[in-house]
């Protein structure tokens, strides 16, 4: 799976997720990516590195005094922690492990209609982080790019009139795009979706409906 | 060797020493090079003293308790270090988590490559040069993405970040990767 990405994030999105500058929802949609793709995991590496070379040459400001100490007695001489062992294989990767508490068994999904469901992810609401469930053949519930929003494939795959999007696919999708991307026919199709924009599915039943009988 | 690449080398072994041995003396020399960078790099992110210096005596220790996953075939100290820092500040300054990528994990067992620790702290070294030599312009810029000052749009709208210097650094990061995989 992992040789068979092709829609990788942008230079942008790993800077700022590297600076740490982005809303919680991406940084979230990102590290699943990263979870599953070994070209922008290096990536990131490289990004990071830059932070390294920056904490090098950044002015210093000096400690306070008996700050040394003070840090010494925070740690009261603790072993170091073993690193955790690596995380259970399932359909999602690790961080939505952690959102989620569990695998696709234990998401709590709400009908939106026509068969899609999704689960909002609790995360800081300058962007909203949600799972969607879209049954094989059907067309993506059309919410409109208001601002970016970013789609990670997890299983199944979408397609829209450009591109095909398979599990680990990533689309960056900014309000000047327009496109229907349908959920392709054998397998049912769930995504992650982060979007800055506000939240909405506004008549979303009669959308999807006009969206089958354009199909 | 540069003077750097000892640098580089020495804070290696100080971790080491803090992993295997909870070197306080390792764990001094350390903390008198990077806390006062990090407190540095906190209040040019926006903090005030107080929060910068409670925040890095904060990854200082995060630094002690998070030894065992330095790997510096994968990173450099300072990057590492970095990293630390800039989820502390995520954390109390944004007030918000920062969700990551599970660790590659290799065991205590596994020992990183030499040679791979090498060619990483020459590629970090390399890397430093090539930033510092930057036009102002261009290297105010990536100090500005990287205190925090650049929103994702503002940065995807830039176009004179110099991505060019980080290209061997990535050649560098995938081929250990394949490497580790296979």
């Amino acid at each position: 799976m992992k040789d068979k990405i092709q829609h990788h994030l942008s230079d942008a999105l790993l800077m700022a997720y590297s600076a740490g500058s982005l809303p919680e929802a991406f940084s979230l949609t990102v590290a699943s990516h990263i979870a599953m793709c070994d070209e922008c995991r290096a990536r990131l590496e490289a990004f990071d590195s830059v932070g390294g070379a920056l904490i090098e040459s950044v002015e210093t400001v000096a400690m306070g005094n008996g700050s040394l100490k003070a840090t010494l007695a925070m740690i009261g001489g603790a072993m170091t922690e073993r690193p955790k062992a690596r995380a259970v294989t399932g359909v999602l990767p690790s961080p939505l492990h952690d959102y989620i508490g569990g695998d696709l068994d234990d998401v709590n999904w709400r009908p939106v209609g026509m068969g899609v469901k999704q689960a909002i992810l609790p995360t800081s609401d300058e962007a909203t982080a949600r799972l969607l469930y879209i049954p094989a053949g059907v067309a993506v519930p059309d919410h409109g790019h208001q601002g970016m929003e970013l789609t990670l494939v997890l299983q199944g795959a979408f397609m829209d009139e450009n591109a095909h999007f398979g599990p680990g696919d990533i689309e960056i999708a900014d309000e000047h795009m327009h496109h229907t991307p349908v959920a392709a026919p054998g397998m049912d199709c769930i995504c992650l979706a982060a979007t800055d924009a506000p939240l909405r599915f506004r008549g979303l039943v009669p959308r999807i409906a006009q969206s089958f009988l354009n199909i | 060797m540069t003077e750097r690449d000892i640098e580089n080398h020495e804070w290696a072994e100080c971790i080491a020493a803090i992993r295997d041995r909870q070197s306080t003396a390792a764990f001094a020399v350390l903390f008198e090079h990077f806390a006062p960078r990090v407190k540095g790099f906190l209040m040019r992110s926006g903090a005030d003293e107080g929060l910068a210096e409670e925040c890095a005596q904060e990854v200082m220790a995060t630094l002690w308790r998070k030894a065992h996953q330095f790997d510096p075939s994968r990173a450099s100290a300072a990057t590492w270090i970095f990293t630390i820092a800039r989820n502390r500040r995520i954390d109390a300054i944004r007030k918000q988590r920062r969700p990551e990528p599970e660790e590659l994990s290799w065991g205590p067992e596994q020992e990183p490559d030499q040679e791979d620790v090498l060619a990483l702290q020459q590629e970090s070294e390399q890397l430093t040069k090539a930033i510092a030599a930057l036009p102002d312009k261009q290297r105010a810029l990536i100090e500005k993405a990287y205190f925090g000052d650049l929103s994702h749009r503002e940065i995807a709208e830039q176009t004179g970040l110099p991505l060019g210097t980080i290209k061997s650094r990535i050649r560098l990061a995938l081929e250990r990767l394949r490497h580790e995989m296979t």
